[in-house]
């Protein structure tokens, strides 16, 4: 067993954990934070997208001891004060979900693309930067939709 | 996956000692292939030592008509460095093709030659720029360095620091990917020297390979139309439920061409 210590959503959090144990099941076994999904547990779904050190990151491919010391955000982590976060309303206001199961992943992933590639997003851009993350139910239509207002909103 | 010990190395001499030190020891890079192997149990190492931790092989510079990449540094920091960018931009867009954003994010270059998965991208580029690989013990040319399948000249106890890549203003990378993964089904990296060119082919057989056959015939005539008349070996191509052997060969001199096209 190891002590792991980070900062989840702007909180100290602490706990011991096997060496094993992956990032995803830390945040939502031991902290109670199940916003973040597994979808595959192999790398490929984006479902357990989460943010490390402002990154985006696949929690399901992390070791939470890998996460010792580093800053984490997850889906939990974006409204402020009650206020959805620009890119949840943005995927509200569009329609982009269905079940929602991917939706945790695709608004983390969404702020990442929004952080590396500005505010004015081209269809092209979201699709190509949306490869690791993948949804059942929408088509993506709705979901490159929402992206792209949510990242005019997030300019402000 | 097994449980395992779990130690964060702050030096390459740390991260050496604790893999002699260890039973079963394993360096963990951005663990994008490791922990998938882990948890398939097709790996199940005593100890895992972390490289994360050790600055020194994060660093990227530019000298003497190279550009030196440390082995920790991630598919998105070569996709995006300026030296890159400038000496082979090439290669940093191969970077940027690698898997998606979040593996670009954790991957590293060095996890990624030590693995040499047959249709990884970033042995096509070693070959094809025939660049070098520093270890804690020596200097490993590129074209010695795949060694079959999964395996490469790498010792148990030997860490690769960094890669060593020849400028390269003409070259170009050419990807079939396999629509899920991003995988190379078929990549093909093609370096125009003032001299010769060179060819590294990932993907079509087991391990990487430079392409010979391809390198003779754009010597004598670098255009598209050279390739036509070569004749690649089927028997050596890989088959699989993605692509066939004949279906690999063909692709190799069609991603082949485009580069040569990219080039001119
Ligand atoms: C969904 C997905 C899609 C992908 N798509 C692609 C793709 O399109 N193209 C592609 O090329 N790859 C792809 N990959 C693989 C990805 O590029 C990995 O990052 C890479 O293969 C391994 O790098 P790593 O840093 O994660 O290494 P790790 O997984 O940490 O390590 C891999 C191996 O290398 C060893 N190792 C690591 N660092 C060193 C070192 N410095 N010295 C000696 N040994 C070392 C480890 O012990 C281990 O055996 C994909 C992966 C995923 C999960
Ligand atoms: S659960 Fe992590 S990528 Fe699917
Ligand atoms: S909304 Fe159902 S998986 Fe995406």
């Amino acid at each position: 067993m190891v002590n792991v210590s980070m900062s989840v959503n702007g909180k100290s959090v602490t706990g011991e954990v096997e060496e094993r144990t992956l990032l995803v099941q830390f945040l939502r076994e031991n902290l109670r934070l199940t916003g973040t999904h597994i979808g595959c547990d192999t790398s490929q779904c984006g479902a357990c997208v989460v943010h490390v050190d402002g990154v985006s990151v696949k929690s399901c491919t992390m070791l939470a001891v890998q996460a010792n010391s580093t800053e984490v955000t997850t889906i939990e982590g974006l409204a402020a004060n009650g206020d959805l976060h620009p890119m949840q309303q943005a995927f509200k206001d569009n329609h982009g979900l269905q079940c929602g199961f991917c939706t945790p992943g695709m608004v983390m992933s969404a702020i990442d693309i929004v952080n590396r590639n500005g505010n004015d997003l081209d269809e092209t851009t979201v699709r190509k930067e949306l490869e690791g993350n993948i949804c059942r139910c929408t088509g993506y239509h709705n979901i490159v939709k929402s992206i792209q207002a949510g990242a005019k909103s997030m300019g402000g | 996956m097994y449980n395992f010990s779990f130690e964060k190395v702050k030096s390459v001499e740390e991260a050496v000692t604790a893999i002699q030190k260890a039973e079963d020891g394993k360096f963990v890079a951005g663990g994008q292939t490791m922990l998938p192997t882990m948890k398939h149990r097709l790996a199940g190492p005593s100890n895992i030592i972390d490289l994360s931790g050790v600055e020194s092989l994060t660093e990227i510079k530019a000298h003497n008509e190279c550009v030196t990449i440390g082995a920790m540094v991630t598919h998105r920091s070569v996709a995006s460095s300026p030296e890159v960018l400038r000496d082979i931009p090439a290669l940093a867009k191969l970077a940027g093709n690698i898997g998606d954003p979040a593996v670009r994010n954790r991957g590293t270059i060095g996890g990624s030659i030590a693995n040499n998965d047959p249709a990884a991208d970033y042995p096509a580029a070693i070959i094809g720029l025939g660049a070098t690989v520093n270890t804690n013990k020596r200097e490993i040319s590129g074209d010695d360095f795949f060694t079959g399948m999964f395996e490469t000249a790498l010792e148990e106890d030997e860490l690769i620091t960094s890669i060593s890549f020849p400028v390269a203003n003409v070259a170009a990378y050419m990807k079939f990917e396999n629509p899920a993964s991003r995988y190379a089904i078929v990549g093909v990296f093609l370096v125009k020297l003032s001299d010769n060119v060179r060819v590294g082919v990932t993907g079509a057989t087991a391990c990487v390979h430079r392409g010979r056959r391809l390198e003779d015939a754009l010597n004598k005539n670098f255009s598209p139309a050279a390739i036509d008349p070569v004749e690649l070996s089927v028997e050596e191509m890989n088959s699989d439920i993605h692509a066939s052997a004949e279906y690999r060969a063909h692709l190799v001199k069609v991603m082949t061409k485009r580069a040569v096209e990219a080039c001119n």
